[in-house]
């Protein structure tokens, strides 16, 4: 839901800027590169096998097509014991929460 | 005459369709048209959205043999 919106939002020009941590950031490693989502419940399977466009897929148009943003928890890449630069994507600078939020305070704040 | 270029996204579910038709607008010149082929509803309603909030110009839409034909130009 996260892709969804954020390739939706961005490419209609809203400014998007997106804050992975916690489990998120492990998809986006360039040894998970093909690691597929969890499924959850009905809709995780139906997402699975019907044509949904897959999550790294969106994210990346976020990026390509409406210029979002991003960003990886440093924390979360601490514990992975990880930098930016073993993700797939276009990730941004290691990022704190205290930035994040700063950065977000005046935008509409979604989390998943 | 413009170019119309046909976009099949049948069989895709949103935001497939929709984000189709972003990466044809993204590369497309003013004035060239898509025709966008979708098998989602929920893609027919959202897309003329996406449209009218960007500000592109819907040129038809219809529904024909459970395929949707969205036509659209690129206007800015």
């Amino acid at each position: 839901m996260a892709s969804m919106v954020a390739s939706v939002a961005a490419a209609s020009g809203d400014e998007v800027t997106v804050f992975f941590s916690m489990n998120a950031l492990q998809y986006f490693t360039k040894d998970n590169a093909e690691l597929a989502a969890p499924e959850e419940g009905e809709f995780g399977r139906l997402i699975g096998t019907e044509g949904v466009p897959a999550f790294r897929k969106l994210f990346e148009q976020a990026a390509d097509l409406g210029d979002a943003r991003l960003l990886a928890c440093s924390m979360a890449l601490d514990l992975l014991k990880i930098t930016p630069e073993d993700l797939t994507l276009e990730f941004g600078p290691a990022t704190g929460l205290t930035a994040f939020l700063s950065d977000a305070e005046d935008g509409r704040l979604l989390s998943f | 005459m413009p170019e119309t270029k046909v976009v099949d996204a049948r069989n895709t579910f949103c935001p497939g369709p929709l984000m189709e038709l972003i990466s044809f607008m993204k590369r497309a010149e003013v004035g060239d048209q898509m025709e966008l082929l979708s098998t989602d509803d929920g893609s027919a309603s959202d897309v003329p959205q996406w449209i009218a909030k960007v500000g592109h110009e819907l040129v038809t839409k219809e529904k024909i043999d459970d395929v949707w034909h969205i036509t659209v130009k690129k206007v800015k």
